[in-house]
């Protein structure tokens, strides 16, 4: 008699929590619909890489070749070249947005005059809001053979340069004005840490007889060190993404030996040859990688720095 | 504190960020002077930061062009109706995710479900074919509905939620509310300032995004600004020079004339910013909330 009672009770609190929880289910709803779709939808989409696909043919009908694009992605004669290309970018992008945000957040902080601050941040933070085509659009008007940069060059007497048609500044543009577009961001983080650090700290170090640099070199960095640590892990996961809609706006033929990364490849072979299945490989071995080194991030950034993803 | 260090410091300080704000500014003024220069002055690199033969011919120019009007109505319908869908689906899937496991049993499934597209992508060309499929290439919800669910806002705004206390959802439960009620009437009045963040957010990045318009857009007259924009600069310009008649050939030519061309890259970056000094605020707060607090 006592457990058939007890069975009943224990159904109904499940159904309790399930009933007092229907909602949140359904709120879901619509945002799992979206993410299967949109997000999922690609994911199994990737099949495609193993097979012959056509547009017409589709998923179903695609005859399947194995590793067949694998192999021939790796024949690829630019796929070497591409992929240092992409890393070179990608690398130096990643440490400079770091750098330069930490050195013009640390001569921020020291900076006395609030107007000339605030000035000054309004200024370096403007860029990010810009879009790629309006950054596009003033980088060609400096950088283009009858650009600023060149008119320059000339009235000091020098030769122009071909700045966007050239292997050895076509990089280093595109990592420089992706540096300048985005060092706001970080900008602002570290000087909220910046602002962070204990007062009292500077004021005995002070006393002690410490100059600002030796201030800034022993208090200052030290108490940041964690988070700029933090951002540059969590930044492995872009180590394939060299910036496409940066590259596409400015690149051409001329510099795809410097300049040509994964997405740009990517984006030519399905898109303009139709090489659907070969282009859905490299962006397949894109994937695969990007996901182990940002797992790999959080991992060692949930481990050592108390960071959270969700 | 030695007086000379100190000052020394400050002068070589003060000097570097003065070069680097100049640097920083320098290009944005030659754009703007660019575009309000006389034509053969611009060509013939005379325009520094300072306009050469004032007039406003570019400006009259992209004003009678239809094709830019065409292309920044396409934007606005796409902020229009994309960032109301983005803010939803952010908020009916942030709100649910804030509830504490033993409130809201499936959270965990559930958020590693949203975080893990963080963490992989099916990438370009799939996603092509996806929205292909859908039938949705050449139309304004290519733009609108694939970015529609961004999980980085939902875990902003589940952040946000999360701070405000649980019995203030418990008192109105008790009072007779439903969960929508209380997520409507209760928890979206009290995080306003939050909310107001994501929309901005969202809004700025569907009025910059081009890559999207120039993958699903067929026809170079269904381009938002930006996209439109992005290909008047390109040189490469991949499949859409196959896509173009040969008029819109011929009119992508003339109105790559430096002025014009100038004229509408400060238009296309005027409207952000007019609302700079706003948008500076709330993104400051949003990244600091966002970052340092992890």
């Amino acid at each position: 008699m006592a457990q058939k009672t007890v069975k009943p009770l224990g159904l109904s609190k499940k159904k309790g929590i399930f009933k007092r929880e229907l909602p949140f289910y359904l709120m879901l709803i619509p945002g799992v619909l979206f993410a299967l779709v949109f997000s999922y939808g690609p994911m199994f989409g990737l099949v495609m890489a193993f097979q012959d696909f056509t547009p017409l043919k589709s998923f179903e009908n695609s005859p399947w070749v194995g590793f067949e694009n694998f192999r021939m992605m790796l024949q690829l004669p630019t796929f070497w070249p591409v992929v240092r290309n992409t890393l070179v970018i990608s690398l130096s992008k990643i440490v400079l947005r770091l750098l330069v945000p930490l050195v013009i957040a640390l001569l921020l902080n020291e900076v006395l005059h609030e107007k000339f601050k605030r000035v000054a941040q309004t200024v370096f933070f403007l860029p990010y809001f810009l879009s790629w085509a309006v950054m596009g659009g003033i980088l060609r008007s400096l950088f283009e053979y009858d650009g600023l940069v060149n008119s320059v060059l000339m009235s000091m007497g020098m030769e122009r340069i071909m700045f966007l048609g050239s292997n050895t500044w076509f990089p280093i543009i595109i990592i420089l004005s992706d540096v300048w577009k985005d060092m706001g961001y970080n900008m602002i983080i570290f000087l909220a840490a910046i602002t962070n650090v204990d007062p009292a700290l500077h004021e005995s170090a002070a006393l002690d007889g410490a100059n600002r640099w030796q201030q800034i070199w022993n208090i200052t960095l030290p108490t940041i060190r964690p988070i700029v640590v933090m951002l540059l892990v969590l930044s492995l996961g872009s180590v394939l993404s060299a910036g496409l809609d940066q590259v596409m706006l400015l690149y051409n033929p001329m510099v795809y030996e410097s300049g040509d990364i994964i997405d740009t490849l990517v984006y030519r072979l399905g898109l303009v040859n139709h090489q659907w299945s070969l282009s859905a490989a490299l962006g397949l071995m894109k994937s695969v990688i990007s996901f182990i080194l940002v797992v790999l991030s959080y991992r060692v950034a949930t481990k050592h720095f108390d960071y959270q993803v969700f | 504190m030695t007086r000379k260090k100190w000052s020394w410091f400050t002068v070589v300080n003060y000097v570097v960020l003065s070069l680097l704000i100049i640097v920083c500014l320098v290009p944005i003024m030659h754009v703007i002077a660019t575009s309000l220069s006389e034509k053969l002055e611009a060509v013939s690199g005379n325009v520094g930061i300072w306009p050469k033969g004032f007039n406003l011919e570019a400006y009259r120019y992209v004003m009678e062009d239809a094709q830019f009007w065409k292309a920044l109505s396409v934007t606005l319908l796409r902020v229009a109706i994309g960032v109301p869908i983005n803010i939803l689906l952010v908020i009916l899937t942030a709100y649910p995710l804030s509830k504490a496991n033993n409130r809201f049993h499936g959270r965990t499934v559930f958020s590693w479900f949203f975080v893990f597209t963080m963490l992989f992508n099916g990438g370009m060309i799939p996603g092509y074919i996806v929205i292909n499929k859908l039938g949705l290439l050449n139309s304004i919800w290519a733009l609108t509905l694939p970015g529609a669910m961004n999980v980085s806002y939902m875990i902003l705004m589940m952040n946000f939620f999360r701070g405000i206390p649980t019995e203030i959802e418990e008192a109105a439960v008790i009072d007779g509310a439903n969960q929508a009620q209380v997520l409507f009437r209760i928890y979206l009045p009290m995080s306003l300032p939050s909310l107001a963040t994501i929309i901005l957010f969202a809004t700025v990045a569907n009025w910059n995004v081009w890559m999207d318009g120039f993958l699903y857009m067929n026809t170079p007259d269904k381009y938002p600004l930006q996209t439109y924009l992005a290909t008047l600069l390109m040189e490469s310009k991949g499949n859409v020079e196959t896509l173009m008649t040969p008029e819109q050939l011929a009119r992508m030519e003339m109105i790559s004339e430096k002025t014009i061309e100038a004229a509408q890259i400060f238009l296309a970056a005027l409207p952000i910013m007019c609302v700079y000094p706003f948008l500076q605020k709330y993104y400051i707060k949003g990244i600091v909330v966002g970052s340092v607090k992890g």
